[in-house]
């Protein structure tokens, strides 16, 4: 699964660390450093964590309707492929 | 433009986008979320989907992350052509069409350019090509510098303390390897932010075991018989051990392929209005060819109409969501792009955050917290108006310094503030370079004509 993370909006709130602690991480007191290719067994932690974002900082597709930003990204992730 | 050019242009129009990265893939997305129904193109010389750059230099090299997987998630889908691992090599402005390297043309009736730009190379191109000198723009040079560092180099060498190359002295650091920065200016990332706060960036890396060498230049990189790099040479006439060199020297803006065409394109990027239509060479705007991303250079109202070239992740997103939107509406329906500038860093554990453009700046305050203790938070101003702030570990305030420079606010900073210290009381000089002298990696630059006495009352385009 895939996912950014806009840091310009990020507060270093820290909810995502603490909720999926395996894709998100604090770097220092403020700085957050994410893996931007979460595993497939982080899905649900994952989606959790794009929920809890207190400014919606998070976007991330393939989570199969959980926690996506436009509904339209649940259909089969990339086109690109 | 007629309105029914338009609705036939939403309908089955062919739109292309030449630079298949953040800005062209949020373009796409935002075309088709704005219903647009025609052919998208999206052309690409990378061979890889759009990915994401800033982890390369944070999460990747600190090993949070692959290299090989930093794709974009995609917002929706856009039903695109992708032709990748394909440059575009010209323009024919009058035919509407773009070359492309094997020999293709693509034609269009709207063009996004989203080509951003590429890490400024070693100039001496024998040394460039020793093994062992890197570069770091791309998904590529990530692989390439990640394996290098993971074998243990006895030193790391980078050229250039602007954000990129101290962020990844940081990393370096923090896997425990010798690294030596070196940097013409007098500190780090000064072109960016000052010598004030380029102080604070020295002592963070010092403090970090970094071996930082400024007012020097690099003269020369030596290699070994069998063409690995082995030393770099200063201009203090100092030699440095180092068998990776990371050169970080800034970035161009790739225009190369617009050479001719005819358009407002150069060293600089591509000129356009407010509304990310391209200007020609004479200057007159084009209406159907759009700038979005690293590569643009436009107007901004907040800061005295100056052209600026911002090389921002968030710039890149919004100026291309702008940009989508005017290339499928009508006049009256366009929108101007004012994003407020927006950047982040980290290094060393400590959170870098800047709004607005410090370096238009000349004074700075420290309004919050200190220097000292690299917890802070210091305003810029320009002319009795507060223009930039930067952050560092203090992002939650700078929510709050974006509103004061929409407004306009007055500089030196009256109003009372959380944790001021008797020092920040008064402005200083912000310390700028003379912007004649080449520094590294400024992130922001001001490229255009001030008209120094206006007025205004700023209200930011809502999206
Ligand atoms: C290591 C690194 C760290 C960064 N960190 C930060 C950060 O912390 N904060 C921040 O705000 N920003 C950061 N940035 C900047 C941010 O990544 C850019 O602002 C953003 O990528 C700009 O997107 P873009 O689409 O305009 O341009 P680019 O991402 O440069 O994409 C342009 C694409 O066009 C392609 N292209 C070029 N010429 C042609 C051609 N002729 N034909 C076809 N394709 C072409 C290029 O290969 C590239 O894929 C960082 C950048 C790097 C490299
Ligand atoms: S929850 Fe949101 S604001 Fe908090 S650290 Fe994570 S991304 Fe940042």
């Amino acid at each position: 699964m895939r996912l950014v993370v806009d840091l310009n909006k990020c507060q270093g709130y820290a909810q995502c660390a603490f909720l999926a602690p395996d894709v998100f991480a604090m770097h220092g007191e403020e700085a957050l450093i994410y893996n931007p290719h979460a595993p497939e067994e982080q899905r649900e932690r994952l989606a959790r964590a794009v929920a809890a974002c207190p400014v919606q900082a998070i976007t991330a597709d393939g989570l199969g309707g959980m926690g996506e930003t436009d509904t339209q990204a649940a259909r089969e992730a990339s086109d690109v492929r | 433009m007629s309105a029914d050019y338009v609705e036939w242009l939403r309908r089955e129009g062919r739109i292309v986008i030449v630079g298949a990265s953040l800005a062209g893939l949020r373009a796409a997305e935002t075309l088709r979320a704005e219903g647009f129904a025609g052919e998208l193109t999206l052309i690409g010389d990378e061979p890889y989907e759009p990915y994401d750059r800033p982890p390369l230099s944070k999460s990747v090299l600190l090993g949070k992350a692959s290299p090989r997987h930093t794709e974009l998630p995609h917002r929706r889908e856009t039903d695109a052509k992708w032709r990748l691992g394909v440059a575009a090599t010209g323009l024919d402005l009058t035919a509407k069409r773009v070359r492309l390297a094997d020999g293709d043309e693509v034609e269009y009736d709207r063009l996004l350019i989203a080509t951003g730009v590429r890490a400024r190379p070693w100039p001496k191109e024998d040394e460039a090509r020793l093994d062992g000198v890197c570069l770091l723009r791309t998904r590529d040079d990530a692989s390439d510098l990640c394996r290098r560092l993971k074998a243990g180099p006895r030193r790391v060498f980078v050229i250039g303390a602007g954000f990129a190359g101290s962020e990844i002295a940081s990393a370096c650091r923090e896997m425990g390897l010798a690294v030596t920065v070196a940097e013409r200016a007098g500190a780090p990332l000064v072109g960016a932010l000052g010598g004030v706060i380029g102080a604070v960036a020295a002592d963070l890396q010092t403090e970090n075991g970094v071996d930082l060498r400024t007012h020097v230049t690099v003269t020369a990189l030596e290699g070994d018989a069998v063409g690995r790099v082995r030393a770099v040479h200063l201009s203090d006439e100092s030699v440095v051990e180092a068998d990776v060199v990371v050169v970080s020297l800034g970035s161009q803006r790739n225009t190369d392929w617009l050479a001719g065409s005819g358009l407002g394109a150069g060293p600089r990027g591509v000129a356009c209005d407010a509304g990310c239509r391209a200007f020609d060479f004479r200057g007159i705007v084009t209406d159907d060819v759009f700038v979005a991303g690293d590569v643009a250079r436009s107007p901004h109202a907040l800061f005295g109409y100056q052209f600026l070239s911002l090389e921002h992740w968030g710039n890149a997103v919004a100026q291309a969501e702008t940009a989508a939107h005017n290339m499928i509406c009508r006049g009256a329906e366009r929108r101007p792009h004012l994003w407020m500038p927006a950047f982040w860093s980290s290094m060393f554990g400590v959170n870098i955050k800047s709004v607005g453009v410090p370096p238009m700046g000349e004074q700075l305050m420290i309004t919050q917290g200190s220097l000292a203790e690299r917890r802070f938070v210091g305003v810029y101003g320009h002319q009795g108006r507060v223009v930039a702030a930067v952050s560092f570990d203090n992002t939650r305030w700078l929510e709050f310094y974006a509103r004061q420079i929409e407004r306009g606010a007055p500089f030196p900073v009256e109003f009372p503030t959380m944790d001021r210290r008797p020092e920040g009381r008064q402005p200083v000089a912000a310390d700028f370079p003379d912007p004649s002298l080449p520094t590294h990696g400024p992130t922001v630059t001001l490229s255009g004509y001030s008209p120094a006495d206006q007025q205004l009352v700023f209200h930011p385009a809502r999206h």
